[in-house]
């Protein structure tokens, strides 16, 4: 090969990967959970704080855990998304209230809706960690043997369950 | 002024006020190796900052959690292990050494040893070339005195 | 109605560089000097005209005309009149017109300073700044107009970003861009020889300057950025190795590389098909760091907000641009000439092993930079590439460089020999070891890395000295005064410029090896004591700024029961973005820094405080003023001065004279 042509050939794979990397979106960090095992918590009900939410009273089920706050702005973009699925009956959506105050994470449930069987209060963030939680909302598909199968990072849309939350949970159920 | 001289002099003096302030860790041991691992982690949330610089909360709540875990007298990789565990190689600045990040670690070494070898060889070449090959004794003589004195010249 | 002129403007410019970026290039192609004659006025027209853009972008901040949407989103009625004129760069669409009108101003100087010039060279080059001015200015148009109207009028803007409220803003990015888009012409005389297919030395010699000049912009540029991010982003850290940080290394690195380079061609008219490629990449790196900046593919902390259509143009300006010249690389690079002959061992072959390892460095620093993306693409997984990959790869490629820079400058010009220069340094060598050993247990800790730093810093410099005690006793004359004025300025540059690399040095080497710091939670009266200064907390006070409140705390620090200066570091609150800023306060010293930040309020008027004592730490960015400086006093040396001077024959270049004596 002509050496001359060398830096021209160096460029134009680095254009390559410029042009992919523009399709793509930095700030968002794939799980290394994603296939094992959903971390262990007992957390207080939000609703009744002397009750405990613990993963173990969910297995046999899939389940969808979604980390959300009061104080989260797409948290109230996802809302709508969530009251949706919740009212189809697809999936049940455990929620957990991150890094949040109890009354307003109250006021906010009662003001638009709840679509929650149950709410576990993480007020230090400490599940969070656990999960890799990195910025509110994120949800988790966890399957009939607890384990993670998926993690949508950002807030869910409707073409996001549609395409993938909902045909995941039925594959998941029929295992 | 007066007054002033004496207020400096009681502020100076006074055993209530001249108190040295407390560190804010609590230990500073264990602070010291929080501060060592912080510099080599990445804040998750924010733009491009490390764990020691940051002051968003998750940075404050994984700053907490790696100090508990440093008093429990934990090493460093395990630390690290845990964190990379949620959240994945992400969270190194110091990206470890694996088959994908290879190319990454040995690239610069092998772009210098690329590089010094292309120079010799071409300075070689270059040099055969330049002086085309001299035939006779004599023209070579005449190359070296030319050489001789361009060196000289500067 | 002023914004529209403005805009109008830019249409104009537009198709003057249309014009520009055509006719003379064709002309030149086709021997017609009508065509040529065009390139000159083209380009005043075109400065003039962006000018006018500049002033009435500036006039619609001055104004508060919060009916332009890039006014309403970066400046505030609150804003002082000097940040609202700074808010011009204050985002991307402003920036970006600062950036053609640097461009501009640069073509305007190379019709002014092109009067020796080649008429077909002249106009080639004007046509190539044309041509990537084109691009800008399309840029701006389509995608990124800042005279874009907001109807109806926002009644308040939305405030400049903080961080950026500060003097060092003022001035960074200007010059930061007289650097980036000084390489530009370096770029234009490249690729205007590579059409011409003449690549003489003379190319070589009429580059040097225009590629030292904007060499030591950058220089200044980036030191000045890193001096803001230490005073401002309130860590204390002064390099963060941050893609927007490497974005402006990158283009330096090659740019050095460059002016060594250059050195070798204008010497011995070798090496011009590299030095042709070192001038495309230093350009090119620094449109790239224009892409990287603003196309949000990496993750920074001084990005402009991003978006994907704007990515897409800039990638396809860089494709076309870099493309483009590297093919005609390709096409033209083989058939230039060799040049005059030299040994490895001499002056010439050091420069261009300096070379190997300054783009080896820069190789490292855009590997480093393109590698978490180069991963993702590829659905590798998603890592994190930060300073200790980049302290690990590049000081052990900068350590032989720098000791490289000690013999350089010593060896002789196409053939040295290894016992003489030995010789010559030996005592050089014996200085900086023996110091490099004992200064660090003076100084009370010893260290490789202290040891290593403070060796090469005083390498270089000893070094030099010996470099300069032959020439001056080489260059003969009477007194010392007379030797001194013998001496080439060039030469003079040189040294100043090797000696700033030696300060910076010392500089981080010290700070990385002395440094200390305290974070301490301070009542008030209360004191703490950091590197043998004493810090007296007299508690915090609100005070009220144009656009912010603040909680300026007041710290009486003294040095062995002697007070030596009150510092009043804030915490302010911007009003329109409701955002924290932490303003730290330095007391700058020769040797030593103390550096106080407030960190949160805590009870009873207790604060939590950071405090630094940095040693030398100013030596980092007085080193990079030396080091520009050193280009400033090489630029002045009278070969220059005759190049510039009009009317002026084409200066001979040795190497021309020494080619054909040797084939």
């Amino acid at each position: 090969m002509n050496r001359f042509l060398l830096p021209l050939s160096i460029f134009i794979v680095v254009v390559g990967f410029l042009g992919v990397g523009l399709k793509l979106n930095p700030r968002e960090i794939p799980s290394p959970l994603v296939g094992k095992a959903a971390p262990d918590f007992s957390q207080p009900h939000l609703a009744d704080p002397e009750q405990v939410f613990a993963p173990a009273d969910l297995k046999g089920k899939v389940w969808l855990l979604n980390f959300w706050a009061s104080w989260c702005s797409g948290c109230k973009t996802e809302h709508p998304v969530l009251m949706e699925l919740a009212k189809s009956g697809e999936v049940p959506i455990y929620g957990m209230d991150y890094k949040d105050q109890r009354d307003e994470a109250l006021t906010w449930l009662r003001r638009w809706g709840n679509p929650y069987p149950v709410v576990g209060v993480d007020e230090a963030g400490r599940v969070g960690i656990n999960y890799g939680v990195y910025g509110v909302p994120e949800t988790y598909v966890i399957d009939k043997q607890g384990m993670i199968r998926y993690k949508q990072i950002g807030p869910l849309d409707s073409e996001t369950v549609a395409n993938k939350i909902i045909p995941l949970v039925k594959q998941l159920e029929s295992q | 002024m007066r007054w002033l001289v004496l207020s400096l002099m009681v502020c100076f003096s006074g055993p209530v006020w001249a108190e040295e302030a407390k560190p804010l860790a609590e230990d500073p041991v264990v602070e010291a190796r929080l501060k060592h691992l912080a510099v080599e982690l990445r804040c998750l949330v924010c733009q491009n900052q490390t764990l020691a610089d940051s002051n968003a909360p998750l940075a404050e709540d994984l700053r907490r959690e790696v100090r508990e875990m440093l008093a429990k007298n934990m090493s460093d990789q395990e630390v690290i292990d845990f964190l990379v565990a949620r959240y994945g190689d992400f969270v190194l600045y110091r990206p470890p050494l694996k088959a994908t990040t290879t190319l990454l670690w040995v690239g610069p070494f092998v772009l210098l040893t690329i590089g010094a070898t292309a120079l010799v060889v071409t300075l070689r070449r270059r040099a055969r070339k330049v002086v085309d090959v001299p035939v006779t004794d004599e023209e070579q003589r005449r190359v070296e005195q030319l050489l001789a004195e361009g060196g000289k010249r500067s | 109605m002023i914004p529209e002129i403005g805009h109008f403007a830019l249409i104009l410019a537009l198709c003057v560089a249309v014009v520009q970026g055509v006719l003379p290039i064709y002309g030149a192609m086709v021997g017609n000097s009508a065509l040529m004659a065009v390139a000159k006025p083209a380009a005043r027209a075109q400065f003039l005209l962006v000018v006018i853009a500049f002033c009435c972008l500036g006039y619609a901040f001055a104004d508060k005309d919060f009916s332009v949407l890039y006014v309403a989103s970066t400046s505030n009625s609150q804003l002082p009149l000097h940040y609202r004129l700074a808010a011009i760069w204050g985002a991307h669409e402003g920036s970006l017109l600062l950036w053609t009108l640097i461009l501009t101003v640069w073509m305007f100087a190379v019709t002014l300073f092109s009067a020796h010039l080649p008429e077909t060279m002249r106009s080639r080059i004007l046509g190539v700044m044309g041509l990537v001015s084109l691009g800008f200015l399309l840029f701006m148009l389509t995608v990124s107009n800042p005279f874009e109207r907001l109807i109806p009028a926002a009644p308040e803007g939305r405030d400049l970003n903080p961080l950026l409220q500060d003097p060092g803003m003022v001035i960074h990015p200007p010059m930061l861009y007289m650097g980036y888009v000084g390489f530009s012409v370096a770029f234009a005389f490249a690729i205007a020889a590579l059409l011409g297919g003449n690549l003489d030395a003379a190319w070589a010699r009429w580059s040097r300057p225009w590629t030292t000049v904007a060499w030591c912009f950058l220089t200044v540029g980036i030191a000045m950025g890193s001096g803001w991010a230490y005073y401002e982003l309130g860590w204390g850290g002064w390099w963060f190795w941050d893609p927007v940080e490497n974005a402006s290394f990158m283009p330096w690195l090659a740019g050095t590389a460059l002016v060594h380079s250059l050195a070798v061609t204008d010497k011995r008219g070798g090496f011009k098909v590299w030095t042709v490629l070192l001038a495309i990449m230093a350009f090119s790196l620094s449109l790239l760091g224009t892409f990287l900046v603003r196309s949000g593919v990496l993750t920074s902390v001084h990005a402009f907000a991003t978006d994907p259509k704007r990515g897409l143009f800039i990638l396809a300006f860089l494709a076309i641009v870099i493309g483009g010249s590297l093919a005609l690389y390709a096409w033209r690079a083989p058939r230039v000439g060799l040049g005059g002959s030299f040994a490895m061992m001499s002056r010439e072959g050091m420069l261009l092993a300096n070379n190997v390892l300054l783009v080896a460095a820069m190789g490292s620093v855009l590997l480093g930079t393109l590698y978490p993306l180069f991963l993702d693409a590829l659905d590798l997984g998603k890592i994190s590439v930060g300073p200790p990959y980049f302290d690990a790869v590049f000081v052990p490629l900068m350590v032989p460089a720098l000791f490289l820079m000690g013999i350089g400058p010593l060896a002789q010009w196409k053939k040295a020999e290894v016992p003489d220069l030995a010789k010559r340094l030996r005592w050089a060598f014996g200085v900086s070891v023996v110091t490099a050993l004992v200064l660090p247990f003076v100084l009370g800790a010893w260290t490789p890395l202290l040891s290593l730093g403070l060796l090469m810093a005083v390498w270089i410099v000893t070094t030099a000295v010996i470099g300069l005690r032959e020439r001056l006793a080489h260059v003969g004359g009477k007194s010392l005064l007379e030797q001194v004025s013998l001496v080439p300025r060039s030469y003079w540059g040189m040294l100043v410029a090797h000696c700033g690399i030696a300060v910076f040095v010392v500089g981080v080497t010290m700070v990385k090896g002395f440094e200390t710091e305290k974070d301490v939670r301070m009542n008030v009266g209360e004191t703490a004591t950091i590197g043998d200064y004493t810090f007296r907390f007299d508690g915090a006070q609100d005070v009220v700024g144009p656009n912010y409140t603040a909680a300026r705390g007041a710290f009486r620090v003294s040095l062995d029961g002697r007070e030596t200066t009150t510092l009043y570091p804030e915490k302010r609150r911007y009003a329109a973005q409701n955002q924290v800023m932490t303003e730290a306060a330095i007391d700058p010293g020769l040797l030593r820094d103390l550096y106080v930040s407030l960190g949160e309020p805590l009870d009873e008027g207790a604060w939590s405080v950071r405090l630094y004592h940095k040693p030398f730490v100013d030596w980092i960015w007085g080193g990079c003023f030396i080091m520009a400086l050193g280009g400033v006093i090489a630029i002045s040396d009278r070969r220059y001065r005759l190049a510039w001077r009009k009317q002026e024959p084409t200066v001979q270049p040795s190497a021309g004279t020494a080619r054909r004596k040797v084939a």
